[in-house]
């Protein structure tokens, strides 16, 4: 592609609508695949392959193949979207390369959907028609390797904007208005970063982008610089002008190697059509964009520890102030954004302040894109509006917990964010609200716990995480972390005692206090959590030493009930252990000394006959067993009952 | 100068110049290529950049992407991430450690493989998850995550003959 000026992209846009626009004469249809890491994962290409195919062999010219990124519900990938002149759009899901062709010749030549693969109507899915896309407003429909496409959907044309008509100014004015915050999880208010930045006097500054996301269980940034990498871009472009910065990185981890590939991508084509290097636009406005690949350390999401890292040092925070507005990147002002922050520049740009507030709250205004993961239905990507309540989320967005299982928890924030139980789900989702339940809102990762879910255990696994991922600059993380660790694996090998509990406050409160970082600031949070809305797990863990839910493997004994089972080995052949015995149709049984305690055979389990019984009971004879068996409450029964 | 230190000259350290902040992508371009770091490597980085080992080997050790040991034929990283845990990695995992009598970060005897653990592949959706090599495996259990090895190995995997069971896996 030659240099592109104004005109031409107002011209590329104008034409290329034209031309994509489905009507009488044209297109009559648009075939999407959707080819994020996912849907690649469980077949996408195929699925591509066989539509390619079977449309030439069918000699179909009248229809629009297409590739973008992720369609949202990553649960139900592949997926494939079909827009129609005059017809809905239909959306199928699960597909393989056998359904792809059925429906090419059923739904595109003949002109009948295939309703065995298609999803509800888009408009009455509630996952969809409560979201609000922005962010993510290219991602279901553009293919991210065609710069043109980015164009014809009014890319660039906020770049041009910015450049041509706009001071530094008026540019900080505007998202300052907007209140547009940080979408990396501290929330701080993207305008004023860049006015601190802005205001400092010096030759070399840096507009970096940071796309390090490492909390497990988040994958926002990964589909936005998959499927959207000219949006991120362009949000670069846009920030280097207002705090006036002509290089810039973009900090990605190299475990995510397509969104890796897309970038570099993007940046060349950047380059060849004059939106980045010398004169951008024939604005006079000179910017060069880098990739930095992270080489996996959690703790460089921190802003200072990624500037060190790109410095080619261990990633190790420092000591703030001086802030990175005034000493950052190579001890020059810098600014660091957020991927899904920048994605959203370009929209604050072309349409204003007020249109950005139109949505969220007073103070969160806009949208917030999540993850959602874990025990829920819908597993995937979701944008909705700020202030939306959680429960509507996990319910009408997420489709409720799987195997109609009962909601226990949402862990968000990832490990440094916390626990959320069911008697708080009205709240909305704001940052000031979600930090007075003692999480926080951080990077968009919601993991969702079933009644099946042990909470010390989850405690457990995310403190081990930060404890392994602390860059053991200063001692209240670095050791601090390590003793927590210790006492939760006390606690769930069965040697706890109650003042453990206290212990663990303590130590948490005294490790956020004084810990340099956010992550030590925000590492006990997990715990403190668990403690506050699960108290009692910790105290049967401890007391009772028995692990209700049947996860800590030295605090529980299975037992089947005879009077619920039927039989039908799915528990015996399950078992890893080969422990089951029992012959069909009769009543199983447990070996006690066989059973390695892993909860296979609670999970494969139909009907609820496979009890948690405290420790104690591998010793008990067959009467106490059937009398403890009796006062189990296994979560499972209840909700075996509300189904009813 | 031997035939490694003269391909990593020739081939990795003329594309950088001797600025020292380039110290993790060359770090990074030799793991690529021998996939991992030998010590005579890192003497060598260390030397082109004028800086010393120490300082070369404190930051590759700071960063979880570098290994010091030759990897195995295949590489087995097992998803560790928040929604992998929820959704029983941890089994999975366990199951391949008492299969393959190795430890996480160590490998078999006869080199065939090596389990790692990774913070999160970003492929929640499936969890859980492992990879090898450049393959995605979903929706495991310890079953399953045993079968899928003995595509890779059979012999010194197998004592029954590999289940059948679907297998959720294409290339990246």
């Amino acid at each position: 592609m030659q240099r592109l000026t104004i005109e031409d992209l107002k011209n590329i846009n104008e034409k290329r609508k034209a031309k994509f626009a489905l009507r009488e004469g044209g297109y009559r249809a648009k075939v999407t695949v959707h080819m994020g890491t996912c849907g690649i994962t469980v077949g996408a290409k195929d699925v591509m392959d066989a539509l390619v195919d079977e449309v030439s062999k069918n000699n179909i010219k009248d229809i629009i193949v297409a590739s973008a990124g992720c369609a949202g519900l990553c649960g139900k990938e592949p997926i494939v979207t079909i827009e129609q002149l005059g017809q809905e759009t239909i959306k199928y899901c699960d597909m393989n390369a056998e359904k792809m062709r059925r429906i090419v010749v059923e739904h595109l030549i003949e002109g009948k959907p295939v309703e065995d693969y298609a999803l509800p109507p888009p408009k009455e899915m509630t996952f969809y028609n409560l979201q609000n896309l922005r962010v993510l407003r290219n991602i279901w429909f553009m293919d991210p390797e065609k710069l043109e496409e980015y164009i014809a959907r009014d890319g660039y044309l906020a770049a041009a904007k910015a450049l041509t008509e706009m001071t530094p100014e008026e540019i900080i004015k505007v998202v300052k208005d907007s209140g547009v915050r940080g979408r990396g999880g501290a929330g701080f208010p993207t305008g004023m970063k860049w006015e601190f930045c802005s205001k400092v006097k010096s030759n070399v500054k840096y507009m970096l982008c940071n796309g390090d996301e490492g909390d497990p269980g988040a994958f926002m940034d990964r589909a936005v610089m998959e499927a959207d990498p000219h949006a991120v871009i362009e949000g670069i472009i846009i920030g280097a002008k207002a705090i006036d910065s002509h290089n810039g990185y973009i900090y990605v981890r190299a475990e995510y190697p397509l969104a890796v590939k897309r970038l570099q991508l993007a940046i060349a084509q950047c380059y060849e059509a004059g939106l980045l290097g010398k004169n951008i636009l024939n604005s006079g406005f000179d910017f060069d964009l880098k990739i930095y690949l992270g080489a996996g350390a959690f703790v460089c999401g921190e802003e200072t520890a990624l500037m060190r890292s790109i410095e080619g040092k261990r990633g190790m925070p420092r000591p703030r102030p001086p802030f990175p507005a005034h000493k950052g990147l190579w001890e020059k002002p810098s600014v660091l954004n957020n991927v899904e922050t920048l994605a959203q520049i370009p929209l604050i740009i072309l349409n204003g302040a007020d249109w950005y507030r139109g949505v969220g709250t007073e103070k969160s205004p806009g949208t917030k894109v999540f993850c959602l993961a874990g025990d829920i239905n819908n597993v995937g990507l979701i944008e909705v509006p700020m202030g939306i309540p959680l429960k509507t989320i996990v319910y009408d967005i997420g489709g409720g917990m799987k195997r109609r299982k009962k909601f226990k928890a949402v862990q968000m924030g990832g490990p440094s964010g916390g626990c959320i139980p069911e008697s708080l789900l009205d709240t909305p989702v704001t940052y000031e609200d979600i930090v007075q339940t003692g999480a926080i809102m951080g990077s968009g990762g919601m993991v969702f716990m079933d009644e099946d879910s042990c909470m010390v255990g989850v405690a457990n696994f995310f403190m081990n995480f930060t404890q392994a991922e602390s860059c053991g600059k200063c001692v209240p993380c670095r050791i601090g972390l390590q003793c927590m660790v210790e006492i939760l694996e006390k606690i769930i090998r069965g040697e706890g005692e109650l003042e453990d509990i206290t212990k663990l406050e303590k130590l948490a409160q005294t490790v956020k206090s004084t810990s340099l970082c956010a992550l030590g600031g925000t590492a006990p949070n997990p715990v403190l959590t668990t403690i506050k809305y699960f108290r009692d797990e910790y105290e049967s863990h401890i007391r009772d030493k028995w692990c209700k839910v049947g996860v800590c493997r030295d605090l529980v004994t299975f037992y089947i009930d005879g009077r619920l089972c039927n039989g039908c080995g799915a528990c015996r052949r399950a078992c890893p252990a080969e422990a089951i015995t029992g012959e069909k149709k009769k009543p199983h049984k447990i070996n006690q000394e066989l059973c390695v305690h892993c909860r296979t055979c609670y999970d494969a389990c139909k009907f609820k006959s496979i009890k948690v019984l405290p420790a104690a009971a591998r010793k008990a004879n067959d009467a106490e067993l059937l009398e403890l068996a009796g006062v189990a409450t296994s979560a499972g029964v209840a909700s075996e009952e509300e189904e009813k | 100068m031997n035939d490694q230190e003269k391909e990593l000259e020739d081939a990795i350290l003329t594309q950088f110049n001797r600025d020292k902040a380039n110290v993790i992508p060359i770090l990074q371009k030799v793991q690529g290529k021998w996939g991992y770091l030998s010590k005579e490597s890192i003497y060598q980085i260390s030397r082109f950049l004028g800086i010393t080992e120490n300082v070369v080997f404190g930051v590759a050790t700071f960063y979880a992407q570098f290994r010091f040991t030759p990897p195995a034929d295949h590489s087995i990283r097992v998803c560790l991430g928040t929604a992998c845990y929820v959704r029983g990695t941890e089994r999975v995992l366990d199951k391949l450690k008492e299969k393959l009598k190795i430890d996480v970060g160590e490998t078999t005897e006869d080199r065939k493989f090596s389990i790692d653990v990774i913070r999160c592949l970003g492929c929640c959706a499936i969890a859980p998850v492992m990879m090898i090599d450049e393959e995605i495996y979903g929706a495991l259990t310890p079953k399953k995550a045993i079968s899928v090895l003995n595509k890779y190995a059979p012999v010194s995997i197998a004592e029954s003959p590999a289940e059948e069971v679907e297998i959720t896996g294409k290339e990246r």
